[in-house]
């Protein structure tokens, strides 16, 4: 990448840094801190109308301007944060764990529960995401924890795909043979000897994946089938005040940059992770 | 074609079919876990509890769920989707001229984007390392990285609000000349090639890319070959397969593309419907909506997996 020959590297805790992927670390703790201190930080509480006017400008006291309802928008991005960074980094999580527990499981016992498991999730995979969330919103409605589990649900086989395609490789090496004539039980086998081999691709998968769960948690709640009144996360927050965009409001467009902001630290951080930290044996 | 290639693709095909199977099931099986009894939900609150039953016996709710599944599963084969529960319309007839504007929405995209895309992947990646290249690089990922609303709002913003070239919604039933013709789909166009292309483009430079580095692209390049001879006559041709995987790949985007863009520009396509269905929770509707685009998703990757076959030459 064009950024990595640029930007100047230095020397910190004993591995060289690129100034990109410190500056999207940044950005992306910078929210982090957002969303867990939301409630202490915001100006006004986000259900108050503080201004007179719908869609107002940017001005001293209300720095993002104002809503569709002069609620204020600074306060309304920054409670946002909470649930797009939230309700992603759970339905992550949960995906990335089972994903992984299953592929490693897959490619330790291999046989017909491999097949099994892996029909099965290709299968679910060749829903389309957007489609699949539709569906069940439309089928047990919309809270956080049915959001959480579908985007979980929706990303299990690609991170399961990954993780069995690395434990595979693994699998087939000397020490693993060993550990198995030693009679190791297959829960030693994924914890001790495939996971510590493969955790660092696994863990730049998760940033990805984070990122296509924002993205898809964004476009469910801006379609209207993410997170309901009053809570607001970015996506819905982009819906509510779509009427501002043919006065292009900064009530319209700061979200949205929010969402491109926290998408594209992350692509940056994975892209530009210290080549230390990446090669370095476990 | 010999007979392992053959055997390799019937195998897809196979799969394709068993999958199709699955995909259906699991929307059958997700509208049918809509909570609340169908027939009281259709027949209101003031319905007497005969009523109910009746309709719950007429409409075959008392069989279990895998016999349900069969009897639609046979229905769609006679062509016949089931009636819609919130106007009492055949979803047949709903679906029919919302389907022809989605597909012409979706075959315009695809005829600019392909072009698009291919040409500046490929020039991408002839181009290596170079400014252009380096433009056209961090321009796709930054659209892939952002929401597809995002690259609508900002197309709306930039076509509609500053340059007022364009109108921001669509109406295609106000079409009564060309120009109308254009302004209309110009906006949903625009935003979904820009959605599509992006992928293209990052798929084609990578495919180019890796061709241009192997052995025989390094020969050509030693025994005095131009640089366009080069990547036109000896790269592009193996990396023809690759790239039209990659082009069935990125179509399938379109199905994501699509929900997003028709709901935005409130264009009166399929998937508009499928987004009003779910507000109003009409099962048939949405069962019928979900359907075809699976169908379809399932279509464009088969299709990327079976030329990705094909176009091995090892398998030839």
């Amino acid at each position: 990448m064009t950024t990595r020959a640029a930007a100047s590297r230095r020397s910190l805790l004993g591995h060289s840094y690129n100034l990109v992927g410190v500056a999207a670390a940044l950005v992306i703790l910078a929210w982090t801190l957002v969303a867990i201190f939301a409630p202490y930080i915001i100006p006004h509480p986000i259900g108050d109308i503080v201004d007179d006017d719908y869609f107002g400008p940017m001005r001293q006291g209300l720095w993002l301007g104002s809503d569709y309802l002069g609620r204020d928008m600074l306060s309304r991005v920054l409670m946002g944060a909470r649930y797009t960074v939230g309700i992603s980094l759970a339905a992550v999580s949960i995906a990335c764990f089972s994903g992984v527990v299953l592929g490693m499981i897959a490619a330790v016992t291999g046989g017909w529960l491999d097949t099994c498991l892996s029909r099965f999730l290709d299968a679910m995979n060749s829903i389309p995401s957007k489609l699949f969330g539709l569906v069940v919103v439309a089928a047990v409605g919309s809270s956080i924890p049915v959001l959480i589990l579908t985007l979980a649900v929706i990303y299990i086989p690609g991170a399961y795909r990954f993780a069995r395609a690395l434990a595979v490789n693994i699998n087939t090496m000397d020490f693993i043979t060993v550990a198995r004539v030693r009679g190791e039980s297959t829960a030693y086998l994924i914890g001790s000897e495939i996971l510590p081999n493969i955790i660092r691709p696994v863990l730049a998968d998760f940033g990805l994946r984070f990122v296509f769960i924002v993205l898809l948690l964004s476009g469910l709640s801006f379609l209207g089938l993410g997170l309901q009144p009053p809570l607001a996360d970015w996506g819905a927050l982009v819906r509510e005040n779509i009427g501002g965009l043919p006065f292009a409001a900064p009530a319209v467009i700061v979200p949205s940059l929010a969402i491109a902001s926290l998408t594209i630290s992350v692509n940056l951080l994975i892209d530009n992770l210290p080549q230390k930290i990446r090669d370095r044996d476990a | 074609m010999t007979s392992g290639v053959l055997n390799l693709v019937l195998k897809r095909l196979a799969i394709a079919l068993v999958t199709l199977l699955i995909v259906l099931f699991a929307v059958f099986f997700a509208t049918s876990m809509l909570p609340g009894d169908t027939a009281s939900i259709l027949l209101g609150q003031a319905a007497t509890p005969e009523a109910v039953a009746g309709l719950r016996e007429a409409m075959h709710l008392n069989d279990p769920a895998i016999l349900r599944f069969l009897r639609w599963l046979l229905g769609l084969l006679h062509g016949d989707l089931g009636t819609s529960y919130a106007n009492e319309m055949p979803v047949a007839a709903l679906i029919g001229g919302r389907f022809v504007n989605t597909m012409k929405l979706a075959g315009i995209t695809t005829l600019i984007s392909v072009p698009l895309a291919l040409t500046l992947g490929i020039t991408a990646a002839m181009l290596r390392g170079s400014l252009y290249d380096r433009i056209v690089t961090v321009l796709s990922i930054g659209v892939i990285s952002v929401p597809e609303f995002m690259v609508a709002t900002l197309s709306v913003l930039l076509f509609a609000v500053y340059l007022k070239w364009l109108p921001a919604l669509s109406s295609v039933n106000e079409a009564h000349s060309l120009t109308d013709l254009v302004r209309i789909y110009a906006m949903p166009v625009i935003t979904l090639t820009f959605v599509i292309s992006a992928q293209m483009i990052r798929m084609t430079r990578a495919a180019v890319i890796e061709t241009l580095s192997t052995p025989y692209v390094e020969m050509a390049l030693l025994k005095g070959a131009s640089r366009g001879r080069m990547v036109l006559r000896h790269a592009l041709p193996n990396a023809l397969g690759p790239i039209v995987n990659a082009v069935a790949l990125s179509l399938s985007y379109l199905v994501g593309g699509v929900i997003i863009v028709e709901t935005i520009f409130n264009y009166p396509g399929i998937a508009k419907l499928m987004v009003d269905a779910v507000a109003t929770r009409d099962l048939p509707l949405i069962q019928s909506c979900a359907m075809i685009f699976c169908l379809g998703y399932l279509f464009l990757i088969t299709a990327a997996d079976i030329v990705a076959i094909m176009s091995n030459p090892r398998l030839r």
